[in-house]
């Protein structure tokens, strides 16, 4: 239940620091490889049943994929200058494809939590934690999606994502995470 | 007169007596990295010695010590002295102290302890004057008793009161977040005790005036309330108007009746007023419009805090009378410029509000004076922040990493001197007590 959405947050930043410290983009999964076809077997009666079986197969693993794409999309975290609530304009592109998703999929609810770096004063990082999440709350709602569906959380500098004490550290852990809190199953991608 | 002197001297040269004036190296060692608007000047202070006798060896050390932590005396050791009953007093047992010998080493008192049933007596004497000053008796509970060093804080805290007409700042506790807890801890770094669970997340402790509760921010899943807890256990409750979103930064009213706090949610951070006697009547004080106000602190006469707003920018103490009327600017900054500046406290005598300042990205301590708004730089190197005013409106403990990790540390505004008063682990956001009555002190 827990593990999901925190594997993707991870494989996401992941991503985004492989990129040095880009926004994530837009499409972070690529297409999988579709899999080899297996060898011909040697001259089978029921040829024609084990070919629909694997396109059932193929089919469903791609909806699986596409799913899986849409929830890392939908979990990609946003980053903020130091001190900063703006939306940054690199990360506007991942908003609009959370507020594209979120727009065809109607039952899905999200809970946005802000987090800052260690810099600054401890009891004031959880205001800018929530002055964060706010701010992304707001950028989805002018998208359309409606504001009982996000609700805005502040853990302020009390979880790094990464513990280190250099700026590479704190560009990581000023950010927004996006989490779904109901109706994250069957997800559908927006056109 | 001249027999006098060569009496002294007799005396001298017969007890081997050593003495180092220790408050003054100790000024001059830890004084780096600190700049004070007072110039410190040693031998100002009034000299001071605990006499020697017999018995109560740990109530002396004690004494001695908070005596010196109260940084209102030059301190005077001895060292190597018979403590046996002819010179116990300098002089025979029972018999007149000898004043001459104890002030040739310049001091001016003389704390005397002497033990009476069931108790100890202390006696100031002014050595000046030849006579005792001030005696008093206090009930001594058995050396093993929770309350027993306490109690002997509360003397020596009454003896700088007679020497100086301010008592000391040593019955005392702090409360301090390591881990995710509160701890209370005395102010002689004695009886650390942990107050809330191990596992949670557990901020910005507040003692209620009394000494007898404190509030304090338990962070759950990115939301979180203020609870009120006893001092020595009990159940939690949570503070009026703090059950949704986030609720952060408690501060008692002087009188213990209301809470001031700052509530997070997605329209920013405001500060509220709940009356916590009544369990009633949260009242908004700012209406931020997506700004943060934060870190409320009260006057001590309770018509007014300050606190931290973000209004025009980066975060600066403003001031506003407890209605949330007259908000304006207190501690003056240059736009653009000056850094962030948080974690306001209101001194207990009213006259500065102490906070801590960034400095080329380093927080450092600041006082801002009430009055005329002036706002004067108490420490320049490492990080220092989160300050909490002692009782004696002189005294400073605050979060350094002056050490490497991040430690609690006392500093004394009068004079500059720093101490560290250590803690098991990392320690931060750390509360003063005010002066510890019999009746609020938990075990």
């Amino acid at each position: 239940m827990r593990a999901t959405p925190l594997l993707l947050v991870l494989a996401t930043a992941g991503f985004a620091a492989a990129c040095g410290g880009k926004p994530a983009p837009e499409q972070p999964a690529p297409e999988p490889t579709p899999a080899p076809a297996p060898a011909p077997a040697p001259a089978p009666a029921d040829d024609s049943a084990e070919r629909d079986r694997m396109e059932k197969e193929r089919m469903a693993r791609e909806a699986a994929e596409r799913a899986k794409a849409v929830a890392a999309d939908l979990a990609a975290m946003i980053k903020f200058e130091y001190d900063q609530a703006t939306v940054r304009s690199t990360d506007q592109g991942t908003l609009d494809r959370k507020a594209a998703i979120l727009g065809v999929n109607p039952n899905v609810r999200i809970q946005i939590s802000g987090h800052a770096d260690e810099r600054g004063s401890d009891e004031y990082n959880l205001a800018l934690g929530n002055r964060r999440a706010a701010a992304a709350k707001r950028y989805l709602e002018n998208k359309g999606i409606d504001a009982s569906r996000m609700e805005v959380v502040s853990y302020g500098e009390e979880r790094p994502l990464n513990p280190g004490h250099d700026e590479t550290a704190y560009a990581q852990n000023r950010r927004d995470e996006f989490q779904v809190t109901a109706g994250g199953d069957n997800l559908v991608a927006p056109q | 007169m001249t027999r006098l002197l060569a009496r002294i001297s007799a005396l001298a040269l017969a007890i081997p007596l050593t003495f180092t004036r220790a408050a003054a190296q100790d000024t001059t060692k830890v004084n780096e990295g600190v700049r004070v608007g007072v110039e410190y000047q040693p031998g100002v202070r009034p000299g001071l010695v605990v006499f020697p006798g017999p018995g109560l060896d740990s109530a002396r050390a004690i004494v001695r010590r908070d005596l010196d932590y109260s940084d209102r005396f030059e301190m005077i050791a001895l060292a190597d002295v018979p403590t046996g009953p002819s010179t116990g007093r300098g002089g025979a047992e029972g018999g007149p102290v000898n004043y001459g010998i104890y002030k040739a080493l310049g001091a001016e008192f003389g704390v005397e302890l002497a033990e009476t049933g069931g108790g100890v007596t202390a006696r100031l004497h002014d050595l000046n004057a030849g006579q005792v000053r001030n005696q008093q008796s206090f009930p001594l509970p058995a050396a093993a008793d929770p309350g027993y060093r306490l109690e002997v804080h509360r003397l020596a805290d009454e003896v700088a009161r007679w020497a100086t007409g301010t008592p000391g700042i040593a019955a005392t506790r702090l409360l301090f977040v390591s881990g995710g807890r509160v701890y209370r801890i005395d102010s002689d770094e004695a009886a650390i005790t942990p107050l809330t669970p191990a596992g949670q997340t557990a901020l910005s402790p507040a003692w209620s005036p009394d000494g007898q509760r404190f509030a304090y921010t338990q962070l759950g899943e990115g939301r979180g309330a203020v609870l009120v807890q006893s001092v020595g256990g009990g159940a939690a409750v949570q503070a009026p108007g703090t059950a949704t979103a986030l609720n952060i930064t408690p501060a008692f009213s002087p009188d213990g009746r209301l809470l001031a706090y700052a509530h997070s949610d997605e329209t920013g951070t405001d500060v509220y007023l709940a009356n916590v006697a009544d369990r009633c009547c949260a009242q908004r004080l700012t209406v931020g419009r997506y700004a943060d106000n934060l870190s409320p602190t009260f006057s001590p006469d309770g018509r007014r805090l300050a606190f931290v707003s973000t209004r025009a920018g980066p975060p600066q103490i403003y001031v506003m009378a407890a209605d949330g009327t007259d908000q304006e600017l207190l501690a003056p900054f240059d736009y653009g410029a000056t850094g962030s500046s948080n974690a306001p406290e209101w001194s207990p005598d009213g006259a500065n509000v102490v906070f801590h300042r960034e400095v080329t990205g380093s927080p450092q301590l600041f006082l801002v004076d009430a009055a005329g708004r002036r706002v004067r730089q108490l420490t320049s190197s490492g990080r220092n922040e989160d300050p909490t005013w002692g009782p004696d409106g002189r005294h400073i403990t605050f979060v350094s990493d002056r050490s490497g990790a991040r430690q609690l540390w006392v500093i004394d505004v009068e004079t500059g001197r720093v101490r560290q008063l250590h803690t098991p682990g990392a320690a931060r956001l750390p509360a003063w007590s005010r002066r510890l009555s019999r009746t609020a002190v938990a075990p």
